[in-house]
This record gives structure tokens, C-alpha cells and sequence, in this order.
């Protein structure tokens, strides 16, 4: 490898640490990632001007990179925000889709050129290829739990550890045998064998946890193209793919440590049968609706009203109608505060991203640590579109599948009303008790039907 | 001395995990979504491997998967990096309120 492009190399390295490091803060984070696309477009820049390297199918490649660019950017563009958790799954999983093809590819080469390869480099093949293949699977069913295709909560049968733990037993012995004796058919069946394993990893997660997984699954892909450039001597592969390994691994337990959860609960905790509380069925307990004019008049007389929105908000696309709402209210002379629950949506900051859609000023979005503590002295607490992140049981009960996770105390407020479409349980899948308690009132409806039905309840006091 | 080439990688590999960590460890909860669809971004440069596989190999069954790599590795690359950069204009849509805000008080 000529030492100019060695340098090149080593300078886009530089640049995704400095992406990194800018995503961090609030202030450089656009700047950061400008900086990271900057270097991975020179990067892939490069190869065409490599002249040792004979780039061979020139007009295929360029093309085949127009239509991965153009299905790319048609994604990230018109992705709802509401949606976009899953498009960043999507995103993962193709990433580590093709990093398991082309170790396939290299390993191919290496199997033309007589077989011969140190232990180390086709270990690493073997690595590349069936962890690729767990992020594209694994990637693709998170895909279809977020988006509906399928239900978002816990798969579980009963034959289901065994079939995992053989699935993985089978991976690590073909594994060793493509080491000793390097086959296209053992690489093969190990990326088969990867994607069954990805399946059966995501399959018992739960709806609630899925972001974690992403999350997860990210620092897998990364791991994987580390994996790849050791096996492709590439060091910027190593360095970029190690830096999202480990950067990814660390967010992933700072995610679960934000719900209370350990990775390890999040992913194997429903096999343990720990989450069969939920029923999935809206309950027909008796509880206490409200008219959108009974709701009106209990905001409008209030002194202080904290606002928890949830991820129903945004589906309904109810933001505008609800920052107007504050706004009204602020003019008559009520204190009021959004409460945002770190995993309020789909996804850790995910809420604070969709309310910023909707111009709500940043003052006014209050994290759960910091909002807490005033509860207790709020006179409504307005919960729009959320639930889980509400739910008491998760302080209360210990079988449900969100015990432990950090909860906003809406539930210390003199009263609080929910917007609902129904009684169908969150995302979790559990009954929610504060919708039953005496201080409680329903306001049933689309969230964004009923929260003009209020604002213009409120705006005729 | 010269180092040999294995540990050289390790070598590499070792300080990359550091610099992975320490990098994003004041990252605020604000910021989670973001920086994941970043990272998630950078792990599309597997482009540069599947472009430099594809292009040294002239069996055509390897190129046609070859070439559904690059796909692949483009749409996680550049789609990636498009996601983030519209994630994160909302959230700086509102600085410039701010920032006027603070230079009054500044001129104040």
C-alpha cells in the first residue's frame, strides 16, 4: 500500500474520532458528523486512485454505489422522525450484511489462492461473517417489531434456548473447522447459521427493550468491520470499526442503565418467563373519563401543570397542537414544564428530537432526574400518548418486565389526566394501575383530535 | 526495536477501544439517538472493503455479491449519515433563539 494513501487513511481515522467526540455535544454534533461523512466519502474516494491496486469492474462499482446512495438518502429523507429508530436498525443491519459478504468474498480468495492463511486472519473471517450475518437478521426483526410487521412483544418457545445455544455451539465448532481447513461451504452455512442466531436473539426482547438492541446490534456491525479490516488489512476498517465497537458497547449500557435494566435481563430475561404479566388486552376495568371541557377547566384553574408526552403524541402528530396548548396555558399565568423520560418514544432522546420538530423551546423540556422532585407539588399532570414511562409498576411489581426502569412520578400529582386512544396497554404490554386510580381521569381519543377539542375548551374560559 | 505486525494491529485495536470510550462518555441522554445513528454511520466505511474486494476479483459469481456489498454498505453510509444530520438540525433549529438571548444579556 503506497504510504500516501496510508496517510489518508490515518487522517479519516482522525476524523471519526473527532465525528465521535463532536456527536457528544449538543453544540458540534452536526459539525461532527459533516466531519465523519467527509472522511468515509474521501475514504471510498480512494480505491479509484490506487493504481497498484488495479481496480478491476470500475462502471459496475460506481454504479452499484449510485444505487445504494439513492436508496440511502430516498430512506433518510423520507423517513417520518416517529419512524426513525427503525431506520437506523434498517441502516445497522444492511452495514453488517455486507461486511459478512465480504469476508465471504475474502475468504473465497484466500481458498483460490491454496487455502493457506494464518489461524488469526480466518478466525476473524469466521467472526466477520457470523456476527454480520446475527446484525443483518437481528437488524431486519427489530425492523419488523418496531414497524408493526410483526408483534412487538416477547417471542418465546419452548424449544427456543436449546435451539440458540445449538445454533451458537454450531457457529464456534465450524468455526474452528474453517480455521484448520478453510471451505466455502463451512462460510457459508456459519453466515446461515449467524442469521438464525440473530433471529433468536431479537425474537424474546420486548418492545420497550428494542432500542437497547439496536443500540447493541450497532456495536456488533462495528465489531464486525473491525474484524473485517484485520482481515482485509485495512487499518482504517480496524480503527473506524473498533471506535463504533466500543463507543457503541459503552451507549448500550449507559442506555440500560438509564431503564434500570441489564443488557443481560433485557435480552434473556423473557425466556426466565419474567414477563408473562402482560396480556396485551385492553382490560375492562371501570375507570373515570372526562369531556374535553371537564379536562379544560382543570388545566385552566391550575397553578402548575407538567405535560408527559409519549410516543402516541408524535404518531398522532398532535406536537404543534399540544405546544399551542402550552402556550395558552403560559399566557394565563400557569407554570408549565414538560417532563421528558429518558426513553420516552422509541429510542433514548428520541422525544427530545420529535418535540424539537415541533419548536417547543428548550427551557421548557425538563429531564426526569431534574422534574422529579416536583411532582408532588404539581396540581395536573397531562400525560399524552405515554404510558410505561408512567407506570408505577415498575417501582411496585417485580414480575413485570419494566421493573426497575426509573419512572416519572406522575403519579404524586393531585390529579392527572391521560390521553389515550384506549385502554390497550403500552408498548410493554402491561396494565397500567394509575389509569384506575380515584385522581385519575381519561380522556379518551386520537391525540391530536382531542388535544384541539382542549385547547379550544381552554381558550373559551 | 520493531514491533511485529500482529501486535502492531493489537496495538491499534487496544487504543481504538479507549479512544471509542472516551470519546462519547460525557455524552448527554439528550444526545443518545444522534450519536447511535453516527456511529452507526461510520460502520458503513465496510464500503471501502467491499469496494476493494469487488474490484480485485474477476470470478463473476463473487462479483455479483460483490457488488450487492456496495449496495448494501452505501445505503448504510450515506443513508446513515443523511438521518443524523437531519436529526440533529431540529436540535439546532433553536440555538440561534438562544444564542440572541444570551448576547442581550451579554449587551445588557
Amino acid at each position: 500500500m503506497p504510504t500516501w494513501i496510508q496517510l489518508v487513511f490515518l487522517a479519516c481515522g482522525v476524523c471519526f474520532i473527532l465525528a465521535l467526540k463532536g456527536l457528544s455535544g449538543p453544540k458540534t454534533a452536526r459539525n461532527g458528523n459533516l466531519i465523519g461523512a467527509a472522511a468515509a466519502v474521501v475514504a471510498c474516494i480512494v480505491p479509484f486512485f490506487w493504481t497498484s491496486l488495479h481496480l478491476h469492474h470500475v462502471p459496475l462499482i460506481l454504479a452499484a454505489i449510485v444505487v445504494g446512495t439513492i436508496g440511502g438518502v430516498y430512506g433518510a429523507r423520507t423517513v417520518q422522525m416517529t419512524q426513525m429508530p427503525q431506520m437506523v436498525a434498517l441502516f445497522n443491519g444492511v452495514g453488517g450484511g455486507a461486511a459478512a459478504l465480504v469476508a465471504l468474498l475474502e475468504l473465497n480468495s484466500v481458498i483460490d489462492a491454496g487455502g493457506h492463511d494464518s489461524w488469526f486472519n480466518l478466525a476473524a473471517t469466521a467472526f466477520t461473517i457470523v456476527v454480520g450475518s446475527v446484525s443483518f437478521a437481528g437488524s431486519l426483526i427489530t425492523f419488523a417489531k418496531l414497524q408493526d410487521l410483526m408483534t412487538s412483544r416477547p417471542v418465546v418457545f419452548p424449544g427456543l434456548p436449546v435451539l440458540f445455544g445449538g445454533a451458537f455451539l454450531g457457529a464456534v465448532v465450524l468455526a474452528v473447522l474453517l480455521v484448520n481447513d478453510p471451505r466455502m461451504w463451512i462460510g457459508i452455512v456459519l453466515g446461515l447459521l449467524g442469521l438464525l442466531i440473530g433471529v433468536l436473539l431479537v425474537l424474546p426482547v420486548g418492545g420497550a427493550d428494542v432500542p437497547i438492541v439496536i443500540s447493541m446490534l450497532n456495536a456488533f456491525t462495528g465489531l464486525t468491520v473491525a474484524a473485517g479490516g484485520y482481515v482485509l488489512s485495512n487499518v482504517l476498517l480496524l480503527i473506524a470499526g473498533t471506535l463504533v465497537g466500543a463507543s457503541g458497547t459503552f451507549l448500550t449500557l449507559l442506555m440500560a442503565r438509564a431503564m434500570g435494566r441489564s443488557v443481560a435481563n433485557i435480552l434473556f430475561g423473557a425466556l426466565k418467563g419474567g414477563s408473562t404479566l402482560g396480556s396485551g388486552e385492553a382490560s375492562d376495568r371501570p375507570v373515570k373519563s372526562v369531556t374535553p371541557e371537564d379536562a379544560a377547566i382543570m388545566l385552566a384553574y391550575a397553578d402548575r401543570v407538567i405535560i408527559v408526552p409519549g410516543y402516541g403524541l408524535a404518531v398522532a402528530q398532535a406536537q404543534h397542537t399540544l405546544r399551542e396548548l402550552v402556550d395558552v396555558l403560559s399566557a394565563r399565568g400557569i407554570e408549565v414544564d414538560y417532563a421528558i423520560h429518558p426513553v420516552a418514544g422509541r429510542m433514548p432522546g428520541h422525544m427530545n428530537v420529535l418535540l424539537a420538530e415541533a419548536q417547543v423551546p428548550y427551557e421548557q423540556l425538563r429531564e426526569m432526574d431534574d422534574i422529579n422532585g416536583d411532582f408532588k407539588d404539581t396540581d395536573v399532570a397531562l400525560v399524552v400518548g405515554a404510558n410505561d414511562v408512567v407506570n408505577p409498576a415498575a417501582r411496585t411489581t417485580p414480575s413485570a418486565p419494566i421493573y426497575g426502569m426509573p419512572i416519572l412520578n406522575a403519579d404524586e400529582a393531585r390529579q392527572v389526566i391521560f390521553m389515550k386512544r384506549s385502554m390497550r396497554p403500552g408498548f410493554a404490554g402491561i396494565e397500567n394501575e394509575l389509569l384506575f386510580e380515584e385522581r385519575t381521569s381519561l380522556l379518551f381519543g386520537d391525540a391530536k383530535d382531542s388535544m384541539s377539542k382542549l385547547l379550544n375548551a381552554v381558550k373559551a374560559l | 526495536m520493531i514491533l511485529s505486525e500482529s501486535v502492531v494491529w493489537l496495538t491499534i485495536f487496544v487504543l481504538s477501544v479507549f479512544v471509542g470510550i472516551e470519546v462519547i462518555s460525557k455524552v448527554s441522554s439528550t444526545l443518545h439517538t444522534p450519536l447511535m445513528s453516527g456511529a452507526n454511520a461510520i460502520h458503513g466505511i465496510i464500503l471501502l472493503g467491499a469496494i476493494i474486494v469487488t474490484g480485485t476479483t474477476d470470478n463473476t459469481v463473487a462479483v455479483i455479491v460483490g457488488l450487492i456489498a456496495i449496495v448494501l454498505a452505501s445505503v448504510n453510509m450515506v443513508g446513515g449519515f443523511v438521518v443524523t444530520d437531519r436529526m440533529l438540525q431540529m436540535f439546532v433549529r433553536k440555538r440561534p433563539a438562544k444564542a440572541a438571548e444570551s448576547d442581550e444579556s451579554k449587551a445588557a
